[in-house]
């Protein structure tokens, strides 16, 4: 037999961490375990940067109030209605009081980075990044006495009847054993880097899908859960993609890999054929619906074409642009057929209408007798060099969760709640965000429902 | 593409680092590095020098190593930063003292010394060398006043012109902003920014040491050194008023102000350096640029023997080890002053320049 805790924390992101600290101040005894090794531990959270909270009046860092009831609108508007509105503004009233109990914690904020205006007055950023927040949460939680392990795989939960008894670990040196605990704390995350449980929805083209994160978010404690009898929420089948840099590493590329430039040119598929409006929305909003597209793309790649004029419109990027001196020679390098790059270029060019370009507001310069139209920002693609990137789907989060209650309370799949089952962050986001993603949302949900599950976890545990 | 493999390497990971921008708040090379979108050697020469080797970026980066990005900044800029130094020294004859510095400065620091113990020995009387002297004039026993101020300002002036001669070069490198010659406002942003050492700090909470525990002991202990220094240099130059302007010559009672000023650095040069160096051997290797330590030690030594010598010349002047003594820490001046341009101490006049490019910068943009 191992040891005993009051409360188990299963995970080692933001709302893994808040839940230990939360915990932990609570008078309880805690334990983490991180299935990554100690530089890859925290799950998404390592590449986060920011979060959003409500708050009444400007602060220090954030330009304007974003009441509560703004927040319920933009989560009502990205979701589309798929929410619990309930816990949805819980965890909205709740997120006033994190933006200062997270400094509590050590972390410490910015005012928004370079290139990310738009979200000065809604999104408080971490300062140093995602990393950052993490080593602080971590260097609060290991002074607070919360004891972490790393590479600590759990492989099985001990569950009876919708209570935890146990969990089965294998160490990397010391072998298989038993972590009791009085209550646990699912915060493991989703299962976005499990390329097999990804197939099973999206057939061999999730084989070319790219990993945003590390290769830990595999979900098996989220399988765990669900094969005991804990009713799930959220669609399995989706998930949030974006498109990123073919470059890019299979995992862990982070939000380095992605591109800004799709709304000043236009995207082709492996046959030169354009396939989506890509002026049909402002940047970043519809940011998020290019991983789908190109999924849905044979081979799931695509090209983004544009010309010289732009190159300064939008961020540097890590991988530098494909140029060519024409459209056939730039077609040679992406071995795209020269002809017929060239005609849709063409094509393009003939459809464009004269209009006053303005990447800010939805300009009038668009395209007429073409299918599909470039309704925004369309201009001709006529000055040499002339530059793409290639794209395919990268896969940032899954939607598929443990249903929970206000309280941060497992529910099991015949609606009663569980005695001591705990879940937060990205495990349980699906609750909230059914669909859609708006920036720093995750984030939210993590240190929120991680703070709750935290207290409520040793409350359980104290009584 | 920039012809030494590290300009190669900065150059790679301000591409990366450009696209994240995470660190952008945690000092200056961030902001500076957004503001372009390729470098240049004297981009890169400039991002370097202005780095202060805090460590944060590496420990709050999501692509330091074992990541594939294997982004290190502050190992990186360290490199670049000491090859600038040479690169830019003068006369480029001598640019290559810095690739063996810590030898380099050893020799000079013995020979030096061993040439005023045996010019001191040649000259004197054993009875003068190991005389006690006392009262003012009590130094100029051992030599004449005028010697000592004139090999020291000839020491002092090559000094000042390899260093000018040297930054100009890097200041040329490093491009001109639109506006031209600094600036005194820029000038005034720069003198504060080095005077706290305002980005040896992690962003606010201090620097990475041996762990990933941030602390302030290494901006401390640089406070302790620099002021130290900065503080003998003013007992020196109002002793030299004294002598010239009152007429009243040294050595000065404990109380008076040359003596005040001199113990006062003596302390911090002696306690400083200790710390520095202690911190160094301490610190994670990956943070280090660690073919440069000779260098790093070597002035840092030389600061401390400095101090050192200093304050047991004040504790024992009025014995017969004054002659000795005062030999010894002449000999350690003298080296600390010609290897002044061939050493660590140069990191201050680059970071200095780079400061002031950077106010400048920043008062552009914000104009603009």
């Amino acid at each position: 037999m191992g040891s005993k805790y009051d409360v188990l924390v299963i995970g080692g992101g933001n709302a893994a961490l808040c839940a230990a600290i939360a915990a932990r101040l609570g008078g309880a005894s805690v334990l983490v375990l991180e299935g990554a090794p100690k530089f890859y531990r925290g799950g998404n959270t390592r590449h986060t940067r920011n979060m959003r909270c409500a708050h009444d009046a400007a602060t220090e860092i954030l330009t304007g109030p974003y009441t509560e009831e703004e927040f319920w609108e933009d989560l009502l508007r990205v979701t589309g209605g798929q929410t619990d509105e309930v816990l949805a503004r819980h965890m909205i009233r709740e997120s006033k009081d994190i933006l200062n109990w997270i400094v509590e914690q050590g972390v410490r904020w910015q005012p928004s980075l370079g290139g990310t205006l738009s979200l000065g007055r809604t999104n408080s950023f971490f300062l140093g990044g995602g990393r950052a927040m993490l080593n602080a949460l971590y260097l609060t939680a290991e002074r607070l006495g919360v004891d972490v392990e790393y590479d600590a795989e759990v492989t099985d939960l001990v569950i009876d009847d919708g209570m935890f008894l146990a969990a089965r670990l294998k160490r990397p040196i010391n072998g298989e054993t038993e972590i009791r605990a009085t209550s646990l704390v699912a915060a493991a995350g989703g299962f976005e880097a499990n390329i097999e449980w990804l197939k099973q929805y999206w057939g061999e083209a999730a084989d070319n899908f790219l990993i945003r994160g590390t290769p830990y978010n595999r979900g098996s404690i989220l399988k765990m859960l669900l094969d005991k009898g804990v009713q799930e929420v959220g669609d399995p089948t989706q998930c949030h993609a974006v498109a990123i840099d073919a470059r890019a590493p299979k995992f862990d590329g982070g939000i380095i890999t992605r591109h800004d430039s799709v709304v000043f040119g236009i995207v082709v598929n492996k046959h030169s054929q354009r396939f989506y409006d890509e002026g049909e929305d402002i940047w970043p909003k519809r940011y998020a619906i290019w991983g789908r597209l190109v999924a849905a793309q044979p081979d799931q790649i695509a090209y983004i074409i544009f010309d010289s004029t732009v190159v300064t419109s939008f961020m540097p990027t890590l991988f530098p642009p494909i140029a060519g001196q024409t459209i056939a020679e730039l077609a040679g390098k992406l071995t795209l057929d020269p002809a017929a790059l060239e005609k849709t270029v063409t094509e393009f060019n003939a459809a464009v209408r004269p209009g006053t370009f303005d990447h800010t507001i939805l300009d009038d310069c668009r395209t007429e007798g073409i299918t599909p139209q470039k309704t925004h920002w369309a201009r001709k693609i006529e000055t040499p060099p002339y530059l793409a990137y290639p794209v395919r789907p990268g896969i940032t989060f899954t939607y598929l969760g443990t249903r929970v209650t206000k309280e941060a309370r497992m529910l099991m799949a015949d609606g009663k709640p569980s005695a001591n089952m705990f879940a937060a962050g990205e495990i349980m986001a699906g609750n909230v965000l059914g669909k859609g993603y708006a920036a720093g949302m995750g984030m939210t949900i993590g240190s929120v429902f991680g703070r709750i599950a935290g207290r409520e976890a040793a409350k359980h545990a104290r009584n | 593409m920039h012809g030494t493999r590290i300009l190669d390497e900065a150059d790679r990971l301000m591409t990366v680092c450009n696209s994240c921008r995470y660190c952008e708040g945690l000092c200056a090379v961030f902001p500076a590095m957004e503001m372009r979108r390729a470098f240049s050697d004297g981009d890169l020469n400039y991002l370097a020098n202005l780095c202060h080797s805090c460590g944060a970026c590496y420990v709050d980066c999501q692509f330091s190593p074992p990541h594939e990005f294997n982004v290190n900044v502050p190992q990186t800029l360290a490199v670049a930063r000491a090859e600038s130094y040479a690169a830019y020294a003068w006369p480029q004859a001598l640019s290559g003292a810095f690739a063996r510095n810590g030898l380099v400065i050893s020799i000079v620091a013995a020979l030096s010394m061993a040439a005023f113990i045996l010019g001191f020995a040649a000259l004197n009387d054993r009875s003068v060398l190991f005389g006690v002297h006392t009262g003012p004039g009590a130094f100029y026993k051992l030599m004449p006043h005028n010697a000592m101020a004139a090999l020291f300002s000839a020491a002092f002036l090559y000094a000042i012109l390899a260093l000018v001669m040297s930054v100009r070069a890097f200041w040329r490198d490093i491009g001109t902003p639109i506006g031209g010659r600094a600036d005194g406002g820029s000038i005034f942003q720069a003198i504060r920014d080095a005077g706290e050492l305002r980005y040896l700090h992690g962003g606010g909470v201090g620097c990475y040491n041996e762990d990933d525990t941030p602390t302030d002991r290494r901006k401390l202990f640089h406070h302790l050194t620099f002021y130290g220094f900065l503080l003998c240099f003013a007992a020196t130059s109002v002793a030299t008023l004294y002598h010239y302007l009152l007429g009243r010559e040294a050595p000065y009672p404990w109380w008076d102000l040359p003596v005040v000023l001199g113990t006062l650095g003596g302390i911090g040069l002696v306690v400083g350096p200790i710390g520095l160096l202690v911190a160094k051997s301490r610190r994670a290797p990956e943070l280090l640029d660690e073919t440069s330590y000779g260098m790093d030690v070597g002035f840092t030594a030389m600061l401390f023997l400095t101090g050192f010598t200093g304050m047991l010349l004040l504790l024992l002047r009025e014995t017969a080890a004054m002659g000795p003594l005062l030999a010894l820490h002449l000999g350690a001046v003298f080296a600390l002053f010609i290897t002044m341009p061939y050493g660590k101490f140069v990191h201050g006049i680059y970071r200095f320049a780079a400061l002031v490019r950077y106010a400048q910068e920043r008062r552009s943009e914000a104009g603009s």
